[in-house]
């Protein structure tokens, strides 16, 4: 069994200037352990489809399967604790609170899943180590860079074991090397078992996946394996040309 | 999401945005304070009264001779000499009813001792008066049943006067001259204070109703037994409407008025006249409340309005709690408790505020002053109602946004 399964899978916008089919039956397995690239220019369907398989929206056709559960029969209370359970998310913009330190962030979803305040620091501790942030703990965003600022999303993303991380253009506010050292830690944590599905449009991302599926006008155009380019390469790539 | 945390969560929202939320408390900190204080300056006027009413002797009333005409002209009260002591005798033994009824007579008087001289209330009583007055007589005695009959010259005084002609030196037994009769000091009242009509009660010098009317009145009353005024003390308050009735009926028939004739006396209530005088401090509460529910009204609109900003403001970071797991209720718990906090914060700076505007009315006006702590706890209470009532519509709107929408929101 896959852990994601989308037969089907499609989401109609009805528009004030009409109806929009924004995902056109999709059918999409996908599974653990994968690092999933979706690919697609503006418009294509990938972010509608990262909105279903991340549970924050439903279909408006088709069914969705995620883990073994049916998530089209769910209602936003069980949407919600399907999300907290299952899913981490990574941003684009990071989505830090601000007035929060690192592991007060790293916190959040544990906040809604019952764990009590010494359980809940203890695995922050322990998910911010794992993406290498062990001593910055208590630095709010402002004082990280935005890298550091992106391991502590993906911490927060880590802190309750999820089936799936999901990031949607976690490289598009940072620069090519930063950009490399989060990809690094995907390939990294995609390595130790976690799967990884990341939203994208930019091919440099897409290449350090092991599958790329690319969509165009809400359809699936084209759906590859391929050897995935190590990330740690290009870093090392990066500080040769700088050093020469 | 626990509530500690929501709470915790809350008190960094508001303590982020000091200034702003400060701002938005002044509603409700004013209106609060505002009760607070008005309601210690209200029950402390109230206590005052109470007291000036019990000062007075509880269910009393005063009969007053008067109101007669003479050749088309209508006399005031106290301008005949229609009632008597006997009528205050048969009004008690006739009317169940009655605890005491206590026939007197006042004039004013220079008092003498020695070198000293003053002018003051002479009050020719018998001892049903103390009773009806509720009125001790701890120093000394009171008049015995000899001294009343035969009218002898002693006299009970009140403090005022006490403390006038003699000072801290002991009046008992010493000789007092008022119109040239030396009286002898057997007693001296219990401190009354002021009437609730603002006179000073312990002005006054008791002497027996016989001894008055011989002595000191005058002859008018010397020759036709009349009184000026009876008080009279009912058992309870509740039936005193009725023995009112009974008493002019009584008083009607004993001075012998035919159907049409107007009464030649009048009987006020006097415990009616400090209920009245109640009543008015209740109305003058009531109004007061009017004022602590538009203020805390308008200090809730200002927590709304606060509260809307705040989620506009905070629309990504709700949009990443729903994202992350929080459901719709956890957003509506967390928003309700942050307008619930505000306005409690506000209450509770509200009553400090009130506290101290109490304390300095108190020390500045000499007011008296009354805090009860219900009002503390309803002020409070009914802040963080506020908080609950206003704060609703902006949670609502919070639980409810999409997530995605709010996650793309700038």
């Amino acid at each position: 069994m896959a852990l994601i399964e989308a037969r089907e899978l499609s989401r109609v916008y009805d528009l004030d200037a009409g109806r929009v089919v924004a995902l056109d039956r999709i059918d999409l397995d996908i599974e653990a352990g994968d690092m999933v690239a979706i690919m697609g220019p503006s418009g294509s369907g990938k972010s509608t489809l990262m909105n279903l398989i991340g549970c924050l929206d439903k279909p408006t056709g088709g069914s969705y399967k995620l883990d073994g559960v049916m998530v089209d029969q769910l209602d936003a209370n069980g949407l919600a604790a399907l999300r907290n359970q299952k899913i981490g998310f990574v941003f684009q913009q990071f989505n830090l609170l601000p007035r929060a330190d690192a592991a007060t962030n790293a916190e959040l979803p544990m906040l809604y899943a019952g764990f009590n305040a010494k359980a809940r620091r203890q695995r922050s501790l322990e998910a911010l180590a794992r993406v290498g942030l062990a001593d910055r703990w208590h630095h709010r965003p402002m004082q990280l860079s935005g890298g550091q600022q992106q391991r502590v999303a993906i911490a927060r993303a880590l802190v309750n074991d999820p089936k799936l991380v999901l990031a949607d253009e976690p490289t598009g506010a940072l620069d090519s090397k930063t950009a490399l050292d989060i990809l690094a830690l995907f390939q990294h944590l995609n390595r130790d078992g976690v799967t990884v599905v990341i939203v994208t449009h930019a091919p440099e991302v897409a290449r350090h996946a092991r599958r790329v599926v690319r969509f165009r006008d809400g359809r699936i155009m084209s759906d590859t394996r391929q050897e995935p380019v190590r990330a740690e390469d290009g870093l090392k790539e990066l500080l040769a040309e700088a050093a020469s | 999401m626990s509530f500690m945390e929501a709470l915790r969560s809350a008190l960094q929202a508001i303590s982020a945005n000091a200034l702003r939320s400060i701002l938005t408390m002044l509603g409700i900190i004013i209106g609060v304070a505002a009760v607070i204080a008005m309601v210690a300056i209200g029950s402390g006027a109230k206590a005052r009264v109470n007291d000036q009413i019990r000062s007075l002797g509880a269910n009393l009333a005063i009969i007053s001779a008067g109101n007669v005409q003479v050749g088309g002209v209508r006399l005031g009260a106290g301008a005949s000499s229609s009632l008597t002591d006997e009528d205050a005798r048969a009004i008690k033994r006739e009317i169940e009813s009655i605890g005491a009824a206590a026939p007197f007579i006042r004039t004013q008087a220079q008092a003498i001792f020695q070198g000293t001289n003053w002018s003051t209330g002479i009050q020719a009583v018998d001892n049903d008066f103390f009773e009806a007055r509720e009125w001790d007589v701890p120093v000394g005695r009171m008049f015995d049943p000899d001294e009343l009959r035969r009218g002898e010259i002693v006299a009970i005084l009140g403090q005022t006067v006490a403390r006038t002609l003699f000072g801290s030196d002991d009046p008992l037994d010493q000789i007092i001259r008022v119109r040239n009769t030396p009286f002898k000091v057997i007693g001296v009242a219990a401190a009354k204070g002021q009437s609730a009509f603002g006179q000073d009660q312990d002005d006054v010098i008791f002497v027996p109703l016989e001894t008055g009317r011989r002595r000191i009145m005058g002859r008018n009353y010397a020759k036709d037994r009349s009184v000026a005024s009876v008080f009279v003390k009912f058992d309870q308050e509740a039936g005193m409407a009725n023995g009112i009735e009974e008493i002019r009926a009584l008083l009607r028939q004993r001075h012998r008025l035919t159907e049409e004739a107007e009464d030649d006396f009048s009987i006020r209530n006097l415990t009616e006249i400090a209920n009245t005088a109640t009543a008015t401090a209740n109305t003058l509460s009531f109004l007061l409340a009017a004022v602590a529910a538009v203020s805390l009204l308008v200090g809730g609109i200002g927590i709304m309005n606060i509260m809307l900003v705040s989620v506009t403001e905070r629309t990504r970071e709700i949009g990443l709690r729903l994202a992350v797991g929080a459901r719709p209720r956890d957003v509506l718990a967390q928003f309700l408790i942050e307008a619930t906090t505000l306005a409690s914060i506000g209450g509770a700076l509200g009553v400090a505020l009130g506290l101290g505007i109490t304390v300095a009315i108190a020390r500045t006006a000499g007011w008296p002053v009354l805090v009860s702590p219900e009002s503390v706890l309803i002020a409070v209470g009914v802040s963080g109602l506020v908080g609950v009532f206003f704060g609703f519509y902006p949670a609502r709107r919070a639980a409810r946004l999409d997530p995605i929408e709010a996650l793309r929101r700038e």
